[in-house]
Formats: structure tokens, sequence, C-alpha cells
């Protein structure tokens, strides 16, 4: 039963992580229609800026840091590559976002080289005893963390001219500049938030138990997108019950596999997909959605 | 020119290169007050407003030749946001209410383009004196309003950004007569209050009541101009947009299918 209890935190915690990133896609998706891939890159950029600056500068002022650059280069990828490119037809803005993917994760890639770089985190590995079951301390600061900042998002998303503007440009983008929204300055708002809530999701995926930002974290990222998907990907609601799904099924799937032995090692690795695959037979457009990924 | 009249001169624009939609066409609006403009399904009067609001590109459409200016302002060439600080707002064909957003934040969208946004309690108190079912439903979807409800909705939208100029596309397409009315009397009462209103209508009947000045518009040119009771007289616009027969006194609909037909496409 502890180990349930221990197993069930764990996954709401990294499922709030996975929700601050799948947040963060739907959001791009809901502003521009496009399908952001270069999403895991940016992620990668803010942790790499924290782990880089944490010594220098210290935790707090390191992390940010990272998020102001993470927001920087998202809006900058907006402005420089996605406004600049005259395609104005979404599926070939999303290829275009694999080709920033690319760009960026491979010079990150270069930087890092096969070192593992500490977060300089002021949790490190401790661990909190409460009534018999045992949390990180990691783990408790990401959920936490996550639920203030989700929290925050979707107020502002409710009540903020931003968020109205935001909703309404996501609606209907005509009507929206018909009504003055500046398109522009909605979809760039929209990357720069996805981008600082990246860096804030880099940073607790890469701290204990994981040992650090290595090339790797990248693709421990890439299992938001099946959270966004299958909650639908215009649906803000849609991103934090998907990121909650990919996180328990992961955690309990990792915790149980010894008693599952028969579907082999590592099936904590594949159950975020297998969730998606299932969760997509049965409504395409995701849990919330009202677009399939087909009609985009 | 008067200080804030509205005026469109020799415009042309084209969608994609190959459809030409306008054809030279040159109007004013006043200031204060109402013009029509009638015409046919496709004669091109959504498009004479997307190029005054900008929002041209959006269908791939451009101004070839032309300009239009506010108070001698250019407008032309501007982003829609830029249109709309300058104080013409439109309110689109088919209203085109944001149906997830709750009334208040329909409304609250149309304040996002006002230059200064101090004004935005009076605007929001005309727009509620305007149309009190709004102050009722401001909690809904706006998706589940009525047709009439919803037109409310998008004119009190518009309205809250405080234009200079209304551009209306069809306000009373899809309502009730019943409805239309009303839309009708509110037109005259926003154009009494200091708005003047550039009004597209495929019912003649009511935009020639409601207008001092109307133009007539067939695939794409301007065929007649002139005060709107001397064209509401006119045998011409009698005939094709009143359907009412120069000549006979039966029943001119039953007479005249190739004209019903026009207006049923
Ligand atoms: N997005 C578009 N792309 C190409 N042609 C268009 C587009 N919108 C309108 N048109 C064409 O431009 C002409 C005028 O259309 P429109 O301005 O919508 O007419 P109206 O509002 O008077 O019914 C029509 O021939 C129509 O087919
Ligand atoms: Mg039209």
């Amino acid at each position: 039963m502890t180990t349930f209890i221990e197993l069930l935190v764990n996954g709401v915690s990294i499922g709030s992580v996975y929700a601050l990133i799948a947040l963060g896609f739907v959001i791009i998706f809901k502003a521009t229609e496009v399908v952001n891939f270069a999403h895991a890159s940016l992620l990668l950029v803010g942790g790499y800026v924290i782990a880089v600056l944490h010594e220098d500068l210290g935790f707090w002022l390191a992390l940010v840091a990272g998020v102001a650059v993470a927001a920087v280069v998202g809006a900058l990828v907006e402005f420089c590559v996605l406004r600049r490119s005259r395609a104005g037809d979404q599926h070939v803005l999303a290829i275009v976002t694999i080709g920033v993917d690319i760009l960026l994760t491979t010079e990150l890639t270069r930087r890092i080289g096969t070192d593992v770089l500490a977060m300089g985190d002021p949790w490190q590995s401790q661990v909190v005893q409460i009534g018999g079951i045992s949390i990180a301390q990691t783990r408790i600061a990401a959920l936490v963390t996550a639920a203030t900042l989700i929290t925050c998002f979707l107020l502002a998303f409710r009540y903020t001219s931003w968020g109205i503007a935001m909703r309404a440009a996501a609606e209907d983008r005509e009507t929206a500049a018909l009504m003055g929204v500046r398109l522009s300055r909605v979809s760039m708002g929209a990357w720069a938030v996805a981008g600082a809530l990246a860096a804030v999701a880099a940073l607790f995926l890469t701290v204990f138990p994981t040992p650090g930002l290595d090339r790797s974290t990248s693709l421990v990222a890439l299992k938001a997108f099946p959270a966004a998907i299958l909650g639908g990907l215009d649906s803000t609601t849609g991103a934090l019950v998907g990121g909650l799904i990919i996180g328990l099924a992961e955690s309990l799937a990792a915790g149980y596999q010894n008693d599952v032995t028969f579907l082999g090692r590592g099936i904590g690795e594949v159950v975020p997909y297998l969730v998606m695959i299932v969760i997509l037979l049965i409504r395409p457009a995701g849990l919330f959605g009202t677009r399939e990924l087909a009609r985009v | 020119m008067a200080s804030g009249t509205l005026a469109v001169g020799g415009l042309s624009v084209s969608y994609g290169k190959a459809v030409q939609a306008l054809r030279e066409v040159s109007l004013e609006v006043p200031e204060g007050t109402v013009t029509a403009v009638l015409g046919a399904n496709g004669a091109g009067k959504s498009t004479l407003l997307r190029a005054v609001s900008g929002t041209l590109p959006f269908h791939r459409g451009s101004i070839e030749a032309g300009e239009i200016t506010l108070g001698g302002r250019r407008l032309s060439g501007l982003r829609p946001d830029a249109v709309v600080a300058a104080g013409v707002v439109q309110v689109p064909e088919g209203r085109r209410v944001f149906g997830r957003l709750t009334v208040e934040e329909n409304l609250r969208a149309g304040a996002l383009g006002a230059r200064d946004r101090s004004g935005a309690a009076a605007a929001r108190e005309r727009v509620m004196e305007l149309f009190p079912v709004l102050a009722e439903r401001a909690r809904q979807r706006a998706g589940l309003l009525s047709g009439g409800e919803q037109q409310m909705l998008a004119m009190g939208r518009a309205l809250m950004a405080r234009p200079k100029v209304l551009l209306l596309d069809e306000p009373t397409l899809g309502l009730a007569p019943l409805m239309a009315e009303r839309i009708g009397e509110t037109v005259a009462e926003i154009n009494r209050q200091g708005t003047a209103v550039l009004l597209i209508e495929q019912n003649a009947a009511l935009a020639l009541r409601l207008a001092s000045t109307a133009h007539v518009l067939e695939v794409g040119r301007v065929t007649l101009s002139g005060p709107a009771d001397a064209l509401a007289a006119s045998d011409e616009v009698r005939r094709r947009y009143l359907g009412v027969g120069d000549d006979d006194a039966l029943e001119p609909r039953f007479q005249r299918p190739p004209t019903l037909e026009r207006w049923a496409g």
C-alpha cells in the first residue's frame, strides 16, 4: 500500500511536469494552429541555461535566467522563422518547427557532449517522510511549482485581456483581428509563455532522481507530446489531464513492472504511447479536444 | 472633405490575382450619416468591407489600386488593429461572435482594440442600454444565443471600441422580419448617437429607409449612386432590389423569378 501511494504521488508529480510542457504545446497550437515540434528543444535551452549558470549566479538567479532565455528563444523562433515564412499553411509551418528543433537540439547536444550537468538545486536527493511513505523533496517541489504555475496561467487565461485575446484568436483569427487583436503579438506571447513553462519543466525533469541534464533530456520531454495529444491538442484542460494520465501510467507501470515481467522490462517507457494510442482510437480528437490532428 | 469622412476612391481588389472582385469603386460615408450599399450575392460587398478593415490577406486578397481614407488619413495598407484604433470597426457577415466565450467576454474582446481603454466602462453602459438582453445573458456562452441576440452581441462588441464609423455586413441576414426591424431601429439609434454607419444589406427596403445615401454594387462596380429616397423611387432599384414591378399591378414576386433566383443564391 505504501508503495502504491508513493508511486501515486510520484506519478502526479511527474505528470504535473508533463502538464507544464503539454500546456505550452497546446497554447501555441491554440494561438497559431501550428503543431510545435520544436518544443523539446525549447525545454533543452532552458535546462541548459540553468545548468551552465547556477555555479556563477546561484540556483535561483540561474532559474530566472533559464526561464527568460527559453521565453526569448521561443519568441524569436516565432518572430524570425514562423512570421517570416510566407507559407501560411499550418502543415508547412509545423515542418518548419521540425527544422528549428533539429538546429537547436544539434547545437545544444554538441555543447553538452557526453556530460551530465547538475542543476544545482537546493533539494538534491533529500527525502521527506510522511506517515511511513517517503517522497523526494524534488517531487514535492515539482508538484507545488507546477500546480502554482498552472493555476496562475489558467486564471490569466480566463480573466485578463491577454487571455481574452488568446481565446478569441484561438476561436476565430479573422474576427479577433477585426476586434483589433494583434495576432502577431498573440502568437509571440504564446511562444514566449510556452518557452518559459518548458524551462521550468526542464528543471524538474533533470533533478533527483534523474542524475542531471544530458543529451537525452529532450527525449524525456517528448513524453509530453502524447499528453497533449491524448488530452486534445486545442484544450488546456486536456493538457493538464493528459499530463497527469501519462505521469501516473508511467509511474505505476514502472513501479509494478516486476509483477508484469511477461510484458518485458522498460514498460514504463512505452506506456505513455500505449495510453495515447488507446485513447485516440476511442476518441480521435483527444479527451477534451475539438479538432483531430489529421484535420489540423 | 469633412473631418471624419470615410472615403473609398478608385478601389480595385482581387483575390489571388485571378478573381477581380472590385473594380474602381468609389464612395463616401460622411461623418454622422448612414450610407447603404446594395447588391446581389457575390457583387463584392463583403470584399469592400474587408478592404476597409484590412482583412483581405486572410482571404489571399489584395488591393490593386485605389485608396481608402478616414478624414484624409490613409487607412489602406494598415493592419486591422490600426484600422480599429483609427475608429473604423466592422460587424462581419454572419455575426461571427466568439461562441465559446461568454457574452461578457465577447464584449471585452470588442474593447481590446480601442486606442485608450479609459472609456470602456462608458462604452459598456451604452451597449447595455442599446441591448438590455446582453446584460441578462452576460454569463452565457455566446454560442447559445439566438440569431438575433448574436447579431446584437456582434454589434455591441463592435461598439465597445467606440467607433467613429461602424461597418455592418448584412446585419439582418437570416433574421425573422420582426427581429430585422429591431436591428434596423438600433442602427438608426446608433447613428443618432453620432456614429457614422456603412450599411450593407440584402434587405433593400430596410437599408434605403435607414440610409441618406445609397450605392448599388454589381459584379464589382458601383452602377447606381444617389440619395436613398431617389434610389428607392427609381425603376431600376424598385424592380431589381425591392421586388416591385414598375408597370404591373399583380404580385410582382411571382412574375419575376429571375430576381428571386438571384437573391436565393
Ligand atoms: N476568399 C475568396 N477567394 C476568392 N474569391 C473570393 C473570395 N471571397 C470572395 N470571392 C469572390 O469575390 C466576389 C465578391 O464576393 P463577396 O465580396 O463575398 O460578395 P458579397 O459580399 O457581395 O456577396 C465573388 O465573386 C466571390 O466569389
Ligand atoms: Mg457578403
